[in-house]
């Protein structure tokens, strides 16, 4: 009877981690090793940011947790259940848009949805036609369901393949840089759909190189550098981990340095109308009075929270530049 | 109860096993919806029109058609007598070349197109599954071969029924068998030249599991389809011969003797079969065991 409880380890236990991998690795044949040992936990209900630059092996890892690339060691497991052994029963319920969309541009819009929706055998044909309805409406692709794909601009084919993650409901959604070659109020759109999924209980999994689009909508985020995990985390932990600074403006740019040094403030640096520093141990209001008292022209005064990108250089010592 | 039973109960999702044909069909849509399938079977289509009118124009002054030059089956002198002979010349004359073409360019273009192209990843995410894309695959390359073949076959017959008188015939062996008949032996013929790409199909379709470029298999296919009718003609390797899926080929004229001789007709298609079985199980090997990077 151990046999078959040792081929489903944990079973019974509902997954508190819609994605955990342990010790994943993959080396490509030339011998490079695109993941390197990753131990990656994604909560339920999360929007969990994949961050990291150009060729970090981001890609690498959403193939291998969609049974695409077998890992070379370590395992993978979605939705509680192990991967690529398990694609049968986790796929149907995951949603993914890797590496920018793939259509057969002779078809409409409509008929590659159509041609995908035929392959996942768990798809109802009866309710096929409303469904793809429903989810080209959902991208705002309606108007231009019947043209052909390859006369879609970059955007549209972008929102055909987020509409084809979401033919049926899903528990997971993978979604691969999902508002490249989208415009500023594409981008919008997309960030607003990702909030109403995730509102609606759908975990998804979002990677993307705009650290400011991670800041916008995930909840929780990992780093990743030449194939290794640098941290992971909840957002605001991660930005929390990186120190903000105090930021003054004022038309007095010399007096107002000499007297923040005399505070104790360090790192003092001014350019122009900005002085900035240090956050200081003391009462802001404080800093206020003195700067007043020593006849300083405040125009504001203000502690700058710490953004990712500060978070990403301080952990990773280097700017979002392709990996080497 | 299985974590099966558990994600199931999760989405509320119950499934027909026959929704899995739906990949079939759609497949079979696809496939022939691409200008480049319309284009082939344009190109087969057109073949019996030109030979028709060829032997038509050749024998407007009451002369014989062809001169019995001694190579393949020698339908073409009968047609003047009896246009369903078009139907069997236009099927000799594609075989060799046009046939094995048309097949080789959607054998390999099926998994290294979709590869090539990207749309493989998706149809595997969604999930598709590798053992059932590939049967799919393999099932709308085999619906192909049959529908090129007849293809062939309903325009020779057209044409051959416009040029030509229609009437009785006279079999390879000098019998006469009725007109009824001989559209039966003429249907069957076309069966068996379909059956005689079944090897063709499963060779480019291992091909084509082996590169991400669709154009690389197509070509390498036709490539080889070319090669084999090469060595196929040079006497001295007279001991490979019997293993070339091309080898038996125009063994289907044997259906035109009465009685039937069936012995090379049914080495055809065991040798085809053979080639199904064998480059079917290597695509097979192949394909679940690849890394999926496209």
């Amino acid at each position: 009877m151990d046999a078959p409880s040792a081929a489903r380890p944990g079973q019974g236990d509902v997954p508190a981690s819609v994605i955990a991998t342990r010790g994943l690795t993959k080396r490509y044949r030339g011998g490079q090793l695109a993941v390197d040992g990753l131990d990656l936990t994604v909560p339920a209900g999360s929007v969990f940011g994949f961050l990291g630059p150009n060729g970090s092996g981001k890609t690498t890892t959403i193939r291998m947790l969609m049974g695409l690339i077998e890992p070379t060691a370590g395992t993978a497991r979605v939705l509680g259940r192990p991967m690529p052994r398990s694609a049968r029963t986790v796929l149907p319920q995951v949603g993914a848009l890797i590496e920018g969309p793939a259509l057969y541009g002779f078809l409409s819009g409509r008929d590659n949805l159509l041609r995908y929706d035929a392959a996942d055998p768990t798809a109802d044909p009866r309710t096929r036609r409303a469904r793809v309805a429903a989810a080209l409406d959902r991208v705002g692709l309606a108007a231009a369901a019947g043209k052909k794909a390859k006369a879609y601009s970059l955007g549209m084919k972008q929102r055909l393949g987020l509409a084809a993650a979401l033919l049926q409901p899903r528990r997971l959604l993978v979604l691969d840089e999902p508002t490249n070659g989208l415009d500023p109020q594409g981008m919008r759109e997309i960030r607003t759909l990702i909030r109403e999924l995730a509102a609606d209980g759908t975990t998804v999994f979002l990677s993307s190189h705009l650290l400011d689009e991670i800041e916008q909508v995930c909840t929780h985020a990992a780093v990743m550098a030449q194939g290794r995990l640098v941290t992971q985390g909840a957002v605001a932990d991660l930005a929390a981990g990186a120190r903000g600074r105090l930021v003054v403006s004022t038309p007095d740019g010399a007096e107002t340095a000499r007297v923040l040094k005399e505070l104790g403030v360090g790192d003092v640096s001014a350019d122009g109308d900005r002085v900035t520093g240090e956050p200081p141990e003391r009462d802001l209001a404080e800093v206020t009075a003195a700067l007043v008292t020593a006849g300083v022209r405040v125009r504001g005064l203000t502690v700058e929270r710490a953004s990712l990108e500060d978070a990403f250089v301080a952990l990773t010592g280097e700017g979002f530049d392709v990996a080497g | 109860m299985s974590r099966a039973d558990v994600l199931e109960a999760d989405t509320g999702r119950r499934t027909n096993p026959l929704w899995s044909l739906g990949l079939l069909r759609s497949e079979l849509v696809t496939t022939v919806r691409r200008w480049r399938t319309l284009a082939l079977l344009g190109v087969l289509a057109a073949v019996p029109v030109l030979v028709g009118i060829a032997v038509r124009i050749e024998t407007r002054g009451g002369g014989s058609a062809g001169g019995g030059s001694g190579e393949g089956p020698a339908f073409i002198t009968q047609i003047t007598n009896n246009g369903l002979f078009l139907v069997f010349t236009a099927l000799a004359a594609t075989l060799p070349f046009f046939l094995p073409m048309a097949v080789g360019v959607v054998a390999g273009d099926a998994i290294a197109g979709e590869a090539g192209a990207g749309t493989l990843r998706y149809l595997l995410v969604a999930p598709a599954g590798r053992t059932r894309l590939l049967l799919t695959k393999y099932a709308t390359v085999l619906a192909f071969c049959l529908l090129a073949t007849l293809v062939v076959a309903v325009s020779a017959l057209i044409v051959g029924a416009l040029l030509f008188p229609m009437g009785e015939l006279t079999t390879i062996s000098g019998t006469r068998i009725s007109f009824a008949e001989g559209l039966g032996r003429a249907l069957l013929i076309a069966l068996v030249v379909a059956a005689s790409l079944v090897g063709v199909a499963a060779l480019g379709l291992f091909v084509s599991t082996l590169t991400n470029s669709g154009i690389a298999a197509m070509a390498t296919t036709v490539g080889l389809v070319i090669t084999v009718q090469i060595v196929d003609q040079i006497p001295q390797l007279h001991a490979l011969q019997p293993y070339l899926f091309s080898h038996y080929w125009l063994s289907f004229a044997d259906l035109m003797r009465d009685p039937v001789y069936w012995d090379d007709l049914v080495r055809n298609l065991g040798l085809q079969g053979l080639y199904a079985v064998v480059f079917g199980s290597a695509a097979w090997a192949r394909f679940t065991a690849k890394d999926i990077s496209a």
